[in-house]
């Protein structure tokens, strides 16, 4: 009996270890088959490319405000935090380090990401989701359109620009979140402050958070419209895949940032 | 019109099955399509017209038999083989299936847009006719949101026309429509008749406008072609299931064709 038992929870994690790569190799098929039609037929390139700007202006104009003032006042937090600590042992000027480096390796990515998951993740799969959901989809494959180039394609190309150019902003506007707190706080004016912070930083901080941030733009994008695309029949679905949408590309980014932090971790030896 | 030509039919139809899921809903028929003439599929909800539309410009794969677009059996071919059909071909969906983020304008030029070089302006006065022939030219900027039902199947019709393709298909044009404007949609399809050469796939279960505009009728019975003839034949046919479906006559296990009914008698 107890024997019985564990085969049945070793071939049910099995069939769930199972789906879980099932559903990856989905998703890097769907991003691969995406990319593919950045390059094929030229007539369409530049109805795509329009696409693609749209896609950017939503994706990445629209987020800007709120993107801002997270990353601004988190900005705020890392620096009070730290400080908390660094001040007992006299070292307050070390606020501004801390700060940009977490800012810029790990804070900024992440929390864009978030914030586009939100608003653009979710709404991909919706739009998918709908658009199924009307026979829309059907629609553009009998006009001999490919959904995937349609759709999934200008809101990669778009991703990919806007993401880090998003963590960009992020990373600059969590320093200047900090900074608040080094003028106040800490004896910083403004301008030592910012000196303090590009002495912190080397390149390669900023280009952790970066190649991140370009990973993110993949996994939110083929995690959107993977859903999408698997929304059933009615529209209650459309809610389902949405959810869906928003919670896997959270697991997913969160995951990925651990599995790059980790190798950057051992590769940089700092 | 309907006469047998020597390069055969331009749709057919083998032992096709379809099923979704365990599900079979076309149990293996067999039809054709001569070109150039206008068919008409007439069958009760739910007896699967729509998927032997579907199946028709391969968005069903038949899980036997074959069906011949063109002279491409559209079970076999690979996608860019179906899309070369494709290009050739105009449907127009039971329910619109306009793109929901373009304007009317938009959905019809679409297809102009991404498959032909044309000028933009060229494009536009394109768009002006196909609209002005379904009678939306005022809609043109409108989105499909803002539409009744009725607008959207003939924003739909435009659509499909809008390549002037070899075969057009329309799901239920007339459905759901006020009687003037489904004469109209008659109309249209008896002047594209005329005018193109042009083969027509209509899927209805209005009879009056089966027999105006149908040269050959199909009669789906619960995925089952039960007849398959010339309309005026058809009129006189004796098949039980048939004089059923003409006279109006409900079933006596009533069950799904309760719809049907009910959708006869809105019409009086
Ligand atoms: N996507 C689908 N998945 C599963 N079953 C389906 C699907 N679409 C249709 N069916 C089933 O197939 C059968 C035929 O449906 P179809 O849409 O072809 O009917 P129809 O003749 O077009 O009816 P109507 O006149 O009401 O449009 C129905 O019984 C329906 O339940
Ligand atoms: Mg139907």
């Amino acid at each position: 009996m107890p024997r019985l038992r564990i085969a049945e929870l070793l071939s049910s994690i099995g069939s769930a270890a199972e789906s879980r790569l099932a559903y990856l190799g989905g998703l890097a098929q769907l991003l691969v088959r995406a990319s593919t039609h950045v390059f094929t037929s030229p007539l369409k390139r530049s109805l795509s490319f329009q696409r693609a700007c749209h896609q950017a202006m939503v994706i990445g104009v629209g987020a800007l405000p709120v993107i801002s003032f997270i990353t601004f006042f988190i900005g705020v937090i890392m620096a009070l935090q730290g400080a908390y600590e660094l001040r007992r042992f006299g070292a307050l000027r070390l606020v501004a380090d801390g700060v940009a480096i977490s800012i810029t390796r790990e804070l900024g990515p992440l929390v864009t990401a978030i914030v586009v998951i939100g608003r653009s993740g979710s709404a991909f799969a919706a739009e998918i989701g709908t658009m199924k959901v009307t026979e829309e989809l059907d629609a553009l494959e009998t006009m001999a359109l490919h959904p995937i180039g349609f759709l999934v394609t200008p809101k990669l190309l778009a991703m990919l620009v806007m993401m880090p150019c998003l963590t960009i902003w992020a990373d600059l506007m969590g320093v200047l979140g900090g900074s608040v707190f080094g003028v106040l706080g800490a004896d910083f004016t403004f301008a030592t402050y910012l000196a303090a912070t590009i002495d912190a930083l080397f390149m390669r901080d900023i280009i952790t958070g970066l190649v991140k941030s370009i990973v993110f733009a993949l996994v939110i994008t083929g995690v959107g419209c993977q859903e999408g695309f698997a929304t059933g029949a009615g529209s209650e679905e459309v809610g389902r895949s949405t959810t869906a949408a928003v919670v896997t590309s959270i697991f997913l980014v969160v995951l990925v940032d651990l599995v790059f932090t980790a190798i950057f971790y051992v590769t940089g030896g700092s | 019109m309907s006469s047998n030509t020597a390069d055969g039919p331009i749709i057919s139809g083998k032992d096709l099955r379809v099923q979704y899921g365990h599900r079979e809903i076309l149990h293996g028929i067999n039809f054709d399509v001569q070109a150039e003439e206008t068919i008409v599929i007439l069958g009760g909800s739910g007896s699967g017209k729509s998927t032997l539309l579907r199946t028709m410009v391969g968005l069903e794969k038949p899980t036997s038999g074959a069906v011949w677009v063109g002279g491409t059996n559209l079970a076999q071919a690979s996608a860019a083989e179906i899309d070369e059909v494709r290009k050739k071909i105009g449907l127009s969906f039971q329910g619109g299936a306009l793109i929901g983020s373009m304007t009317v304008g938009e959905n019809v030029a679409l297809p102009l847009r991404e498959h032909t070089k044309l000028e933009a302006s060229t494009i536009e006065v394109m768009v002006r006719i196909k609209l002005q022939q379904v009678g939306l030219l005022k809609f043109q900027h409108f989105m499909p949101s803002q539409l009744s039902g009725g607008m959207k199947k003939r924003a739909a019709l435009a659509r499909a026309m809008a390549m002037d393709p070899e075969i057009l298909f329309f799901d239920e044009p007339s459905a759901g429509l006020d009687p003037i404007v489904a004469a109209g949609i008659d109309n249209l399809i008896l002047n594209l008749k005329k005018a193109l050469a042009v083969t027509i796939v209509v899927v209805t279960h209005e009879l009056a406008s089966a027999f105006l505009i149908a040269d050959r009728i199909i009669v789906l019975d619960a995925g089952h072609i039960v007849a398959m003839a010339p309309t005026e034949e058809l009129r006189q046919s004796t098949h039980p299931r048939i004089q059923q479906f003409l006279n109006r006559v409900a079933d006596s296990d009533a069950g799904d064709e309760v719809d049907q009914l009910q959708l006869f008698t809105e019409r009086i």
